[in-house]
């Protein structure tokens, strides 16, 4: 205790003052490269290359409407079988019939463990390797069945992860008031389950957006161009990145407003609970 | 509370050598017992001594091992029996509520009469207001089950089921969960029920309301029926052993009792608490696979 009042040690820093100065090092940090990188860079080459103004009007008045609508009638398409089938599939991995189980067992795993490229290379096979068929509303058809199917194996985990946070004393108080099994599914268990999953469905659709960029490898003709494809398009006809970085810009359009509705939903569901 | 001519009444249900079993956990080891017509049982017993199963099981939550239980003279265990149509008619509470939390007040006392009974929807609300009011809850009617207290939850818990016009209800432990100041607004609603005669079968760890309300006491300790009789005597002058070292611990938390820890009651209470947590995931997860299959 007295040597301390008699030879203070070299004073150390107290942990407050050494987090502010570790803070400050990295503002410091940041307005370096910051700097180097607004010095360094060639902003005319830049522009020129990703944000040509020509190029800019070029691809937004050429056919991006279109791009940008079948981009989303795709994936609407698609959402909507994943989720049917999602719902099928997750009963029946809850079945009480074990080959239900089984076979949605391997149809999950299946699709999820398979690129989804794949599954759309197969999907733009199957008319040559089997004659004659004819899948319907072509080309919306294929690509709603071939990205519905990917996107129900991954459905149908996040539909069972829902349907089976639901509390077992919900489904026995529906049972113990006469309900029937499917009754009890339909109006108790189910409407409780998708309200759990709303956030992560979302994500899904999301995903599903952008996987729709897949559908280039089916050979689709012009009016079935999504963004995607016809940025690559219209990029590789003027040699410039330009409608690409336009094609790029219109899925945040279309992504950014539902990863904000999935944050308030998220932080909803946190208050209410 | 009732008269003795009650018990001259059709019994509306009779329990004949119940057993239930959770893999090697015997929990219900033969019971037999008989609820008549407009009669207030209520059984009373330390925790894990089956007293739930039991009453789980008359509505076939739980499927008993082996034994006859018969509800209005149908044999509820036979497989050719409508389980469904004996459930309109037998309403249940649990001790967690167990209110559907997507749906107001309202709808979850007519979700069940419209979809089961088939009631129109004016039908069904004006039934539902009926039994809201009953229990002093009609101005909630639009609220959310999750904006209500316990006591409020369990109120409208006990409408719900009334909704059904059941013969008979079953309560689980229904102020079990409740905090203290709660418990007195749910056990009135249940003594008014009880005064209009409804037949009820009540599982409960309220001592005043079994002496007061019950016709008749059933005690049970390690999946057995050890004592039955009026609340005067199950509970006043009980003549087991079991009973005794029981309600003392109940009406008496702070009595010491010396080497009671001891005491082969002790002991085997404790396994079978255990032994219970321990079986009931595995049996919810079974439960749950058959109520949300596809079949």
């Amino acid at each position: 205790m007295s040597t301390t009042t008699e030879a203070p040690p070299k004073k150390k820093l107290s942990p407050r003052r050494r987090a502010q100065r570790i803070r400050w090092a990295q503002y410091a940090l940041l307005a370096v490269v910051v700097l180097v990188i607004a010095l360094v860079a060639d902003w005319g080459q830049i522009q020129r290359t990703f944000f040509r103004t020509d190029l800019i009007k070029n691809t937004l008045t050429e056919g991006v409407g279109t791009a940008l609508k079948n981009t989303v009638v795709y994936t609407a398409g698609a959402f909507v079988i994943g989720l049917v089938l999602g719902t099928v599939l997750a009963l029946m991995r809850l079945s009480s019939v074990a080959p239900y189980r089984w076979i949605a067992t391997v149809w999950i795993e299946f699709f999820r463990g398979l690129p989804a490229i794949i599954v759309f290379i197969a999907f733009g096979l199957l008319p040559l390797a089997f004659e004659g068929l004819v899948i319907p509303y072509d080309p919306y058809g294929t690509v709603w069945i071939a990205l519905g199917l990917v996107a129900s194996a991954y459905m149908a985990e996040t539909i069972r992860a829902g349907i089976q946070a639901v509390p077992p004393g919900q489904v026995e108080a529906a049972r113990s008031l006469g309900m029937p099994s499917g009754t009890a599914t339909r109006k108790i268990v189910l409407p409780q389950a998708f309200r759990v999953i709303t956030p992560p469905l979302t994500n899904e659709l999301i995903l599903l957006v952008k996987d729709s960029s897949l559908v280039y490898v089916l050979g689709l003709s012009a009016t079935g161009y999504e963004l995607t494809k016809y940025g690559r398009q219209l990029s590789s006809d003027n040699v410039n990145l330009t409608p690409l970085v336009v094609a790029g810009f219109c899925y945040l359009i279309i992504t950014l407003p539902l990863s904000i509705i999935v944050r308030r939903m998220e932080a909803r569901q946190k208050k209410e609970r | 509370m009732t008269t003795s001519a009650t018990r001259t009444a059709a019994p509306v249900v009779e329990v004949t050598d119940l057993h239930k079993s959770f893999g090697a956990n015997h929990v219900l080891r033969g019971l037999d017992a008989t609820i008549h017509q407009g009669e207030v049982v209520c059984v009373i017993g330390p925790s894990g001594s089956g007293k739930s199963t039991f009453l789980r099981c008359i509505n076939l939550l739980e499927e008993p091992t082996s034994g006859s239980i018969k509800v209005g003279g149908d044999e509820v265990t036979d497989p050719d029996c409508d389980i469904d149509a004996i459930r309109r008619n037998m309403g249940m509470v649990f001790q967690q509520f167990n209110l559907f939390p997507h749906l107001s007040v309202l709808s979850n006392c007519t979700v069940a009469q419209t979809t089961v009974l088939k009631r129109s929807k004016e039908e069904a609300e004006a039934k539902a207001r009926e039994n809201l009011e009953k229990v002093g809850l009609s101005d909630k009617a639009d609220a959310y089950p999750a904006q209500l207290s316990g006591g409020q939850q369990q109120r409208v818990a006990i409408a719900r089921a009334l909704s059904m016009d059941p013969k008979l209800m079953l309560f689980d432990e229904p102020t079990s969960a409740l905090d203290p100041e709660l418990v007195g607004d749910v056990l009135s609603v249940m003594r008014r029920l009880a005064t209009e005669g409804m037949t009820m079968f009540v599982v409960t760890h309220e001592m005043a309301f079994a002496r007061e309300v019950a016709d008749r006491v059933i005690f049970m300790d390690g999946g057995n029926i050890v004592e039955e009789g009026a609340p005067s005597q199950v509970i006043g002058e009980p003549k087991e052993e079991r009973t005794r070292v029981f309600l003392q611990r109940v009406l008496d938390p702070t009595h010491v009792d010396p080497g009671a820890e001891d005491t082969a009651y002790a002991k085997r209470h404790e396994a079978e608490s255990t032994a219970d947590n321990f079986v009931k995931p595995m049996d919810t997860h079974g439960h749950y696979g058959g109520g949300a299959g596809l079949g």
